[in-house]
């Protein structure tokens, strides 16, 4: 179903002060994930401004939905959705990757309230929340568990591992999002290491598939929706997104995997952002 | 000290490889998704036939090295320390090391001067757990030079090798034509009031320390044990036997780690009293690299008190 124009205006205009954020973090810290970071703001958005059970001021909350990013270089991107949130003082931002600083990189579960489990080495978060989304289920709770991968992140085995049990182990109180911008580091997964027929591989190990524009508000919404209703099977979505979204000259280019940004690129990627939400 | 410029040991690895390529067909480059970071791309580039991108599949790419070793390959598999050794870790012991097959493991980003990826990606544990392996030999040059003359070394032995290497650009200790052995530590001062026994991008700041004990009277002796596995074990009884007191100095956890080989050494054969300078049994953080030399208390200031309090400790 469609979202009403208000609401599908209130979630492009957070997402791209999401993505301005993340610029300006990237800039002022010397360095970051953008270009995933940037990839899977809209996935992001949808999820913690409108379908995530939460809240920011209890983050212990024992009944709020749990989001864990598999992909945990995309921290500077959670990082900044959390602080607008109100999770903490988005000020302390400021300080993301300086020495001493709560955040790091890859953010710690241990130091930044709201992040349900410390990631960073690709192929373990997955597995973290079909535990946790098994140990919902054992307790009789209700609550769901998001996880988001990124495509590259797919050429692990564990994520095989954790492809396979999660039908085996029927675990539909779990929605997984692959944000599928097309590259990894060294390049395009399809050079480095092949990942089509992407679908098909997912069908195979017993998962309801969700094709879908991951910039796509409409798109993403029906799909959460979608794979939140799926009883019989867990669903995934393969998000098809765009390394470096919504900042033309990051677009698509692997240089932009990690970087940082000077006072010359970071006008020209505020700028950009800016364009583009005309 | 004299120092002969700057640049990342990764780097060392990177040029040795691409001489590899040109001098000995066997040799074949793998890596995990990180391949500029890791330097093999300059490998990848000359030689684009012997180079496999893995992906990011680190234990798919130690059982494919191993397989082409048996094939008479000399496979060189690289990627983050973290991720090579620990991610990989039972494919490296079950089918690398137990059949001593030659391969050849390079782990960059080892030690907290990773800096801002914090501790996901620095690798602290690395020396424990890959020289705890029987078969396996344990690399950790100081400087760019020694880490090329490590990888060729590498290339010349048989069996499996661990070499480690930083991200950060560090002082030139060594020239190109200084002699590098396998197992040979070297020995860069002869000092008698307390050993320094460093290893890595440690050994710069062992020397620095040892140049501000000298102001107040102390004369160290310093070590660069390049290589922790087999351990030079003359060379470390030796200092021990001069100055009756030593420190280690790694950029690693304490626990199992250098200091650990070292202290193993000397437990057997001559026990001295020891201080360990390295990670204390915590993680890593993001930061800068020099910030966090302080916060670890890995600097020559801590490793100049260590030094002075190992002294006390030994009667002197
Ligand atoms: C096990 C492991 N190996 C290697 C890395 C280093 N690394 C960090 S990000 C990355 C590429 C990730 O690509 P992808 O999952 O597609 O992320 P995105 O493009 O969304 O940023 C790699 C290889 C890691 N974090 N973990």
């Amino acid at each position: 179903m469609a979202l009403d124009a208000a609401e599908l205006k209130r979630l492009k205009q957070k997402a791209r002060q999401i993505r301005e954020e993340i610029v300006k973090i990237t800039y002022t810290c010397g360095g970051a994930h953008i270009g995933g970071a940037l990839s899977q703001t809209d996935l992001m958005v949808a999820l913690y401004y409108k379908f995530m059970n939460i809240d920011p001021k209890k983050p212990e909350l024992a009944n709020r939905d749990r989001f864990i990013l598999s992909k945990g270089h995309g921290g500077v991107g959670h990082a900044v959705v959390l602080g607008d949130l109100g999770y903490f003082d988005k000020e302390t931002l400021k300080e993301f990757n300086k020495t001493g600083s709560p955040f790091g990189m890859h953010l710690d579960c241990l130091k930044v309230p709201g992040v349900d489990a410390s990631t960073g080495s690709l192929g373990h978060g997955f597995s973290i929340a079909i535990g946790m989304a098994i140990g919902a289920r054992l307790q009789g709770k209700k609550w769901r568990t998001y996880v988001m991968l990124g495509d590259g992140e797919l050429q692990a085995g564990p994520v095989w591992e954790s492809a396979m049990a999660a039908p085996h182990f029927k675990v539909t109180n779990m929605t997984t999002i692959v944000d599928r911008n097309m590259l990894c580091i060294d390049g395009s997964t399809e050079e480095i290491m092949a990942l089509e027929p992407l679908k098909a591989k997912w069908e195979a190990f017993g998962w309801k598939v969700i094709e879908l524009d991951g910039h796509d508000f409409n798109e993403i919404c029906d799909g959460i929706e979608l794979a939140n209703a799926s009883k019989d099977q867990p669903a995934v979505i393969i998000a098809k997104t765009v390394k470096g979204k919504g900042v033309d000259f990051m677009e698509c280019d692997k240089k932009w995997h990690y970087a940082g940004l000077d006072d010359v690129t970071m006008n020209k990627a505020l700028e950009s952002l800016k364009k583009g939400a005309k | 000290m004299q120092i002969y410029g700057e640049k990342p040991t990764r780097f060392g690895y990177g040029e040795g490889l691409v001489k590899l390529g040109e001098i000995n067909p066997n040799v074949v480059v793998f890596d995990a998704d990180l391949a500029k970071s890791t330097t093999t791309i300059w490998f990848a580039e000359k030689f684009p036939t012997r180079f496999f991108d893995a992906g990011i599949a680190e234990q798919n790419m130690l059982g494919m090295a191993a397989g082409m070793s048996l094939m008479g390959k000399i496979p060189f598999v690289t990627t983050y320390g973290v991720f090579v050794s620990g991610r990989a870790w039972d494919q490296i012991r079950t089918t690398v090391c137990y059949s001593n097959l030659n391969v050849k493991i390079g782990g960059a980003h080892g030690g907290v001067s990773v800096g801002p990826d914090g501790a996901t990606h620095q690798a602290l544990e690395e020396i424990t757990i890959m020289r705890v392996l029987p078969n396996m030999t344990v690399l950790s040059p100081c400087d760019a030079n020694e880490a090329y003359k490590a990888t060729l070394a590498a290339a010349e032995m048989r069996g499996p090798v661990y070499l480690r290497f930083g991200r950060e650009k560090v002082p030139l200790l060594t020239k190109p034509e200084d002699p590098f052995e396998i197992g040979k530590a070297v020995v860069y001062r002869r000092g008698a009031d307390v050993g320094l026994l460093a290893t890595g991008h440690m050994v710069y700041h062992a020397l620095l320390a040892a140049e501000a004990l000298e102001k107040e009277g102390v004369s160290a002796y310093v070590l660069n044990v390049h290589t922790i596995k087999p351990i030079d074990e003359e060379a470390i009884l030796d200092v021990a036997a001069k100055c009756k007191c030593l420190v280690t100095c790694e950029e690693h956890q304490v626990t199992g780690g250098f200091g650990g080989a070292v202290a193993e050494v000397l437990a057997k054969r001559r026990p001295v009293p020891m201080r360990f300078i390295g990670v204390q049994d915590r993680f890593g953080e993001s930061g800068k690299p020099d910030e966090l030399f302080e916060v670890f208390g890995l600097s020559a200031a801590h490793i100049a008190a260590a030094a002075k309090d190992v002294m006390k400790a030994a009667g002197k």
